[in-house]
């Protein structure tokens, strides 16, 4: 296939996902507006409003019922979707467990905004981290472009009858949310045939019948009902596996979506950046990947093997993939925009050293807390980070393998 | 458990039911067993409306109740409603 015919509009980050949504058919939508995913929400109303799409569009009285009335809707076969951040996601905990293991694959942004007190709307982690293992797949996104991209690509990951999982999308607020951005959108025809109807598979009902797998009067099934110590346990490594399959699906989605639109970001799973030849490297997710690169561009062009590792998919985690493109790398510094109090360090960097344990090479790896609140991470503070890697490689020695950076003392 | 377990890779997701409810025999819960004296029982059902599983039956040739206990969880709710006291929990 062929790229195909784009426009070039002027978006913010909210306004691109609420576009996305716009394509992909949506049948219906719940959400309760909260800082900085208000956007999302007030855009896409405007579309319902002036009958540009036919989406049952549902105001409720919480992100708790929100995610309630989407999990609902979808259990009937329908295609949902809504979006989130902050203290909204964090009244979704609860649902957030019952979507999943009731296997309906509603699609959720999340605006990245950092957890009170003291009260906070900027950007951190803090708020999808602590749902890393709520059975969702999570991907995060480094620009608007992305954001939109991968709005579309998360109905036909999650919706696939191989999967079957909740997919949320990760913007970071204000720096994509309310910011301007050219992005490229696909025409209304191209997103509708990639995404597709949803297809629905069947199940073995109480009746002994194969039925759609489906909350329909004609076929009654039910799901997520009473599970103890005799089944739970089988459901919930359905779960495990699914998530496991999903590290391919969302790689063979990533690819089909890269022949229609020409964009392609890494291989779906991580994104490297000048990587092949590097001997000191960062990752993190999300925005800071911007900056991170023009930083790299700058110390490659003083002949530093500099090299950038974005993670976009979380969960599931591409653990062989980030293996394999980091093995061969001296020093590595795992950036978290969150922190998990108590730990040694920060939710991103437990599981990449983690996974490079099993590693033949087994690199150094050093983690930096940074951006809580949505403090400003600056290119001078990210060569700060490369120039200590660039120290640990000379002198093999770590010093502070966990610590903050851009707090004031 | 009544009926053989299943690995996961057999059972349908999201714990959708693939045998009737009826199949789980949940009898086996039941610590005190409610036994009718038909001597004193004057029929009048409070019994069989009150039971909260439905293990009360009326049979009607026999014009008399009868127990399912393979789904009595023997709660008492019939004994205590009985204006006869025609039901004593027994001890299994």
């Amino acid at each position: 296939m062929t790229v195909v015919k784009q426009k070039l509009l002027a978006l913010s980050g909210d306004e691109a996902v609420a576009y996305a949504v716009k394509q992909s058919d949506v049948d219906v939508v719940a959400a309760y507006p909260i800082t900085p995913q208000t956007i999302i929400v007030e855009k896409f109303s405007e579309y319902v409003h002036n009958g540009e799409v036919d989406t049952e569009f549902i105001c409720v009285e919480s992100e708790h019922s929100a995610l309630t009335a989407c999990l609902a809707a979808a259990a009937t076969g329908a295609r949902t979707f809504t979006a989130s951040a902050s203290a909204g996601l964090a009244l979704m905990h609860e649902i957030l467990y019952v979507t999943s293991g009731c296997r309906a694959p509603v699609v959720m942004t999340i605006v990245n905004r950092a957890l009170s007190a003291p009260i906070n709307i900027h950007c951190d982690h803090a708020d999808s981290m602590v749902e890393r293992d709520a059975s969702w797949i999570q991907i995060y996104v480094e620009n608007s472009q992305e954001a939109y991209d991968s709005t579309i690509q998360a109905f036909k990951i999650a919706e696939h009858p191989d999967i079957l999982l909740p997919a949320m999308v990760m913007l970071d607020a204000f720096f994509l949310s309310h910011t301007l951005e050219s992005v490229n959108v696909l025409l209304d025809a191209t997103v509708r045939e990639f995404v597709g109807t949803r297809k629905i598979p069947l199940v073995r009902s109480h009746e002994g019948k194969l039925v759609p797998f489906k909350l329909d009067p004609k076929n009654p099934v039910t799901m997520g009902p009473l599970d103890l110590y005799d089944y739970y346990f089988e459901h919930k490594k359905q779960q495990e596996e699914a998530m496991q399959r999903a590290l391919q699906t969302i790689k063979q989605v990533h690819d089909e979506y890269g022949e229609i639109s020409g964009r392609r970001y890494g291989n779906g799973l991580i994104d490297p950046y000048r990587l092949e030849d590097a001997d000191i490297a960062a990752i993190c997710v999300g925005s800071t990947a911007g900056t991170t690169k023009v930083v790299v561009d700058q110390l490659r062009a003083k002949g530093v093997k500099a090299g950038l590792l974005r993670l976009r998919t979380y969960r599931p985690f591409p653990s062989q993939d980030l293996r394999e493109a980091l093995e061969n790398v001296k020093a590595i510094a795992v950036m978290d925009r969150s922190n998990s109090f108590g730990a040694y360090g920060g939710p991103i960097f437990h599981e990449v050293r983690h996974v490079l344990y099993d590693a033949p090479t087994r690199p150094q790896v050093v983690n930096y807390i940074y951006g809580l609140g949505g403090r400003d991470m600056p290119q001078a503070l990210i060569h700060e980070i490369y120039k200590d890697l660039q120290k640990i490689v000379k002198t093999k020695r770590v010093e502070k393998p966990v610590q903050f950076i851009g707090v004031r003392e | 458990m009544t009926s053989k377990q299943k690995g996961w890779k057999e059972i349908p997701i999201a714990g959708v039911c693939w045998t009737p409810t009826t199949e789980y025999l949940t009898g086996d819960w039941r610590t005190f067993k409610p036994v009718p004296d038909l001597q004193k029982c004057n029929k009048c059902l409070l019994c069989y409306v009150y039971c909260p599983d439905g293990a009360i039956e009326w049979k009607r040739e026999a014009e008399k109740i009868e127990f399912n206990y393979n789904y009595c969880k023997g709660c008492g709710i019939c004994a205590n409603e009985c204006r006869q006291e025609a039901i004593k929990m027994v001890r299994e």
